[in-house]
This record gives C-alpha cells, structure tokens and sequence, in this order.
C-alpha cells in the first residue's frame, strides 16, 4: 500500500459513542518506519549522485586533456609540413587519429552521464517534496491523536463531576441566583450604609458575606443583560 | 515538535494565586493520569469547569456547554448557525462538539507565555457564560 494510502486509513473515521476518531497507533508506527526507509533511499541517491558527478568531472578533464593533445598535435604537423618533413607529418597526423578515436567515445559517456546527474537530480528532488510532505501529514496526525488523548482524559475526568449531571440551562440559572442573592445583599449593605452614615462600606459588605468577585459577577450579568436586550441574533 | 514552555503545575500554581479585586478567581487541581489534565473551578461559576491539558503542539482549554438532548426539538439548525455565527466574534475561544457533547475551547501554541494561557482561561469562562446566554432560546 503506498504510503500516502496508509495515511488516511490511520485516521479512521468510525464514530465511536463519544464521536471520537480512532488513531491506530500501529499504523502510524508502520509510517514511521517507511518514513525512515525512504530518508535511507533518499540518502543513498544522493550519495549516488555526488559519485555519479565526480564520474563526470573526470571524463570532463579527459576529454579537455584529450582535445588539448589533439591541438598541440595538430599544430606540431603543421610545423612538420612547413620544414617540409612529411614522413614525420604522417606519423603526427597518426597520433591526431588515434587521439580522436579516444575522445569520441569519452565524449558519448559524457553525455550520459550528463544526462543521469539531471534525471537524478529531479528525482531527489521530487522524492525530497513528498517525504517533507509526508512527514506534515504524519506530524498532523499525531498531534490530532495527542489531542484526542487529551479529550478522553478530559471527558474522563468531567463525567466524575457533578457538573456533568445538570443541564447547562439549570447551571446558568443557578449561577443567576447566586448573583441574585449577592447583588441584593450588596443592595442591602449600600442601604445600610446609607442609612447608618459613615462606616466602612467594605467591612460591611464582608459582614454581609460579600465577596470582591460578587461585584465581578453583577456586572459581567449587567453587561450579558444589557446585550441580551439589545436583540438576539439569529 | 518544540518542548512546551509551560507546565500544567506552573499553571496551575498561577491560577491559585490569583487574587485580584474585580477579576475572577480559580481554583485549579492537576488530575494525573495518561495525559494529566488540570481541572480549574471558577469561583461563583463552579458549574462551568474549565479542563487544560498541554501537550507539544498546543494548550488547551476546554469548557463543557449543554448535550445534544438539552437542545429544544427543532431549534439544532438555529442554534448550530448561531454558534457558527458567534465563533469569530467571541474574541479567542470557539465552539467545537465531542460526539453528543458541545463545548467552547481555546487553543494556545504550546510556547505560550503563563500570562497568555492565563488570559486564555479568563476569556474562556466569560464567553462559556456569554455564549449560554446568547443561545438560551434554543436550549431546554
């Protein structure tokens, strides 16, 4: 199976009764290991690559030395011609041939392995890209299977509360009466003090059992009140 | 992966010492277990906890909301386009749903500074009663 198959068959939807994906573990484990193989292969081509390319630099210098030698020839027959010694022009002329069926084959396997330095150089390349991408996939999933530990651990930890056994709607009401009750206990220390004059206004609200965060409370009520008759969206 | 910066018993000290006038105050517990998990109770909201694992991609913070049971019959598409509607609004948390179960998260990067993770959890226990009430009308 290739492996980016085995990508999304190791995210399997199935629905559990919480809804939760199941992240089979062994097959990311699988992935991981192929992950490392095709960095081996990865390693191993370019490797190849580096050889292949010292390969073609010394045919390159072959090739130059040969041309070189097939220019200084030539113009050693040239110079034998002009002092007339044709005997030794055609010994020279011999040396060019045989120079010259040197290089041509040298010259074919240059461009061979011209041609495999490209094609191997594409192919890392593209291996390159997908690995990188691969490897986002693999990180992704593990990260999603890391959060969905999490919220096992979390609905684990909520089912034993008793939080989990009121329906949101009573939680609020009760959170409103509380804040009821503070507000009119405040109401009734600002009374009190209004009436009784001076007096810390603070120790008799601590007398009155009210806390700094009541006030928090009120207002954030006041505040979610005041939005709520601003008109509901839809 | 980066290792976390922050540790749930960093946090959850930061949480417990907060003591200041007009600003919420938590009491935050490390329940221990594969992946721990810290168990914040809100004072004068103790009905909305908020659960906090960390992990080394992200912090997250989670608040449960209402079932799947509690919405008012035919009201789901309402509400479900209502929290939809809400999402970018409410400044940093969101709504997601666990199986039956609806809740609002945030989500911090795991290089999160304690201040910002505190901050996270503030904003998560307003919006968690802001977001209830916006969508009373839909629920039981």
């Amino acid at each position: 199976m290739s492996i980016f198959k085995k990508l999304f068959t190791a995210v399997r939807g199935a629905a559990t009764e919480a809804g939760e994906a199941v992240v089979d573990s062994q097959a990311l484990r699988i992935m991981d290991q192929e992950i490392r193989d095709a960095e081996n292969e990865l390693k191993k081509s370019k490797e190849g690559l580096t050889t292949v390319m010292a390969q073609k630099m010394a045919t390159e210098r072959q090739v130059k030395e040969k041309h070189k030698s097939i220019e200084e020839h030539e113009g050693y027959a040239v110079q034998a011609l002009d002092k007339g010694d044709e005997g030794l022009a055609i010994q020279i002329s011999e040396k060019i041939a045989e120079l010259t069926n040197e290089v041509t084959p040298l010259e074919a396997l240059l461009t061979g392995q011209a041609s495999s330095v490209n094609q191997l150089k594409q192919t890392i390349k593209q291996t390159e890209k997908r690995l990188q991408a691969t490897k986002r996939e693999v990180a992704l999933i593990k990260s999603t299977a890391s959060v969905q530990k999490a919220q096992d651990a979390i609905a684990a930890t909520h089912s034993g509360s008793t939080s989990a056994m009121s329906s949101a709607m009573g939680s609020m009401q009760r959170i409103k009466a509380r804040q009821q009750e503070k507000t009119d206990k405040m109401n009734a220390a600002l009374a009190l003090e209004t009436e009784g004059g001076d007096g810390d206004l603070k120790a008799k609200m601590a007398a009155a059992g009210i806390t700094d965060s009541g006030s928090n409370g009120n207002s954030i009520l006041e505040k979610l009140k005041a939005k709520r008759g601003g008109g509901a969206s839809a | 992966m980066s290792k976390m910066k922050i540790t749930l018993p960093d946090l959850a000290s930061a949480l417990n010492a907060l003591d200041t006038e007009g600003e919420l105050s938590f009491q935050a517990e490390v329940i221990e277990g594969e992946v721990p998990t810290l168990q914040v109770t809100v004072s004068d909201r103790e009905e909305f906890p908020i659960y906090i694992t960390i992990d080394d991609s992200q912090i997250l913070a989670v608040s449960y909301l209402w079932k799947e049971s509690e919405i008012k019959s035919g009201a789901r598409e309402a509400l479900l386009e209502a929290l939809l509607t809400l999402n970018i609004p409410m400044p940093l948390s969101a709504f997601s749903k666990l199986g039956n179960q609806y809740v609002i998260f945030g989500a911090l990067s795991s290089q999160s500074e304690l201040n910002d993770a505190i901050h996270e959890v503030e904003i998560l226990s307003d919006n968690t009663l802001e977001a209830l009430e916006s969508v009373s009308e839909f629920l039981q």
